[in-house]
């Protein structure tokens, strides 16, 4: 900050200052969505989504405070990451939790993911029962997932 | 070695970005740095072997504008709709984990797809199906089947958003046929 500000540096300082404020702010939903929310999967929406914006706001801050252009690429550099691995991350624990049932069905309105487990879960142990009758070693019941695809969405473009 | 060879032209992108995050993080982007970055770039890119990115060759850049204003925006609103939920809704927030079908079958529009989802209000990926190119989303205050078409909807335009910035021609052709904004069911 600037001591005895005028003019265009006055206006830099205050916006600066509402950015900082709200970033904060953001920070504090975050950490209070974490405290409140019941369940592990709606803890995660609080910690993707207004801690990707309180970044952006401070990082914004900072970039305005330092009055060099070559702090701008960095910053930018730091968002995109930012964006690029918080779904990737938010996605593994929220798929991880979903997987040790760490969820509480009564609070979903809906669950149309429950139907495809159970359906996938079913033909595993039928594959099984095969297997164990003609003696084949398969190498698809090595992951224990299902169904579904174990990479997820964690493939290449994020990298 | 039995690794699939990659085209100069599909590694462009990445190589790119090497070069920007390299002028970046040395916060210098005279032409020496910016060469030196690419000759680093394309050694790292060789050694470090990566699965290449199908990219469609497509980018609408006239429609990527827009879409970026639009998505920092629900970023902004997202923020402010968890914010608002955790305190006064807090315990009592009722959720649904939502299929919803995607046209395109691409892991680079899947993604895409996943990513924006997540940083728009109220979703987030729970679990992919890439054999059927299905996302199962976790919803925020979903409450109802009103809420959860809502949700669907919203994940398919975004979809259809993101083919007409760079989905391949045949895509771009179904989504046109289709006449969009259309929604589509779950399909059981």
């Amino acid at each position: 900050m600037t001591p005895n500000a005028t003019g265009a540096d006055a206006v830099i300082d205050a916006v600066t200052a509402v950015l900082l404020i709200v970033g904060a702010l953001m920070s504090l939903g975050a950490a209070i969505g974490l405290l409140r929310f019941p369940d592990l999967m709606s803890r995660m929406h609080a910690a993707t989504k207004p801690q990707v914006l309180g970044l952006f706001l401070v990082l914004a801050a900072m970039g305005l405070q330092m009055r060099e252009w070559w702090v701008w690429p960095v910053l930018a550099v730091a968002w995109i990451f930012q964006l690029l691995t918080v779904p990737v991350s938010a996605h593994m624990v929220g798929r991880a939790g979903y997987r040790t049932k760490h969820l509480h069905p009564e609070l979903l309105s809906t669950d149309e993911l429950e139907a495809v487990v159970l359906r996938a879960a079913g033909q595993r142990a039928a594959e099984k029962a095969q297997e164990a009758g003609s003696a084949m070693p398969h190498a698809g019941n090595a992951r224990n997932g299902g169904s579904e695809d174990p990479n997820g969405v964690n493939g290449g473009p994020s990298a | 070695m039995s690794r699939k060879r990659i085209s100069f032209r599909t590694e462009l992108p990445l190589l790119v970005w090497l070069v920007v995050v390299w002028g970046a993080l040395w916060r210098d982007f005279s032409p020496g740095n910016l060469v030196f970055g690419a000759l680093i770039a394309v050694v790292v890119a060789r050694v470090f072997y990566l699965p290449p990115v199908e990219l469609s060759g497509r980018f609408n850049v006239l429609r990527a504008i827009p879409f970026a204003v639009v998505f920092l925006g629900k970023v902004v609103a997202a923020s402010f709709q968890v914010m608002y939920l955790a305190v006064f809704r807090g315990p009592s927030v009722t959720n649904a984990v939502v299929a919803v079908p995607l046209r395109s079958h691409s892991d680079l529009m899947v993604t895409a797809t996943g990513h924006v989802i997540s940083l728009i209000p109220g979703s987030l990926v729970v679990e992919v199906d890439r054999s059927t190119s299905t996302l199962y989303i976790h919803g925020l205050n979903v409450r109802n089947d009103v809420d959860t078409a809502k949700l669907r909807k919203e994940v398919q335009d975004t979809e259809a958003s993101l083919i007409r910035i760079m989905g391949t021609r045949t895509e771009l052709d179904a989504l046109q046929a289709e006449g969009w904004p259309a929604t589509r069911g779950a399909g059981s």
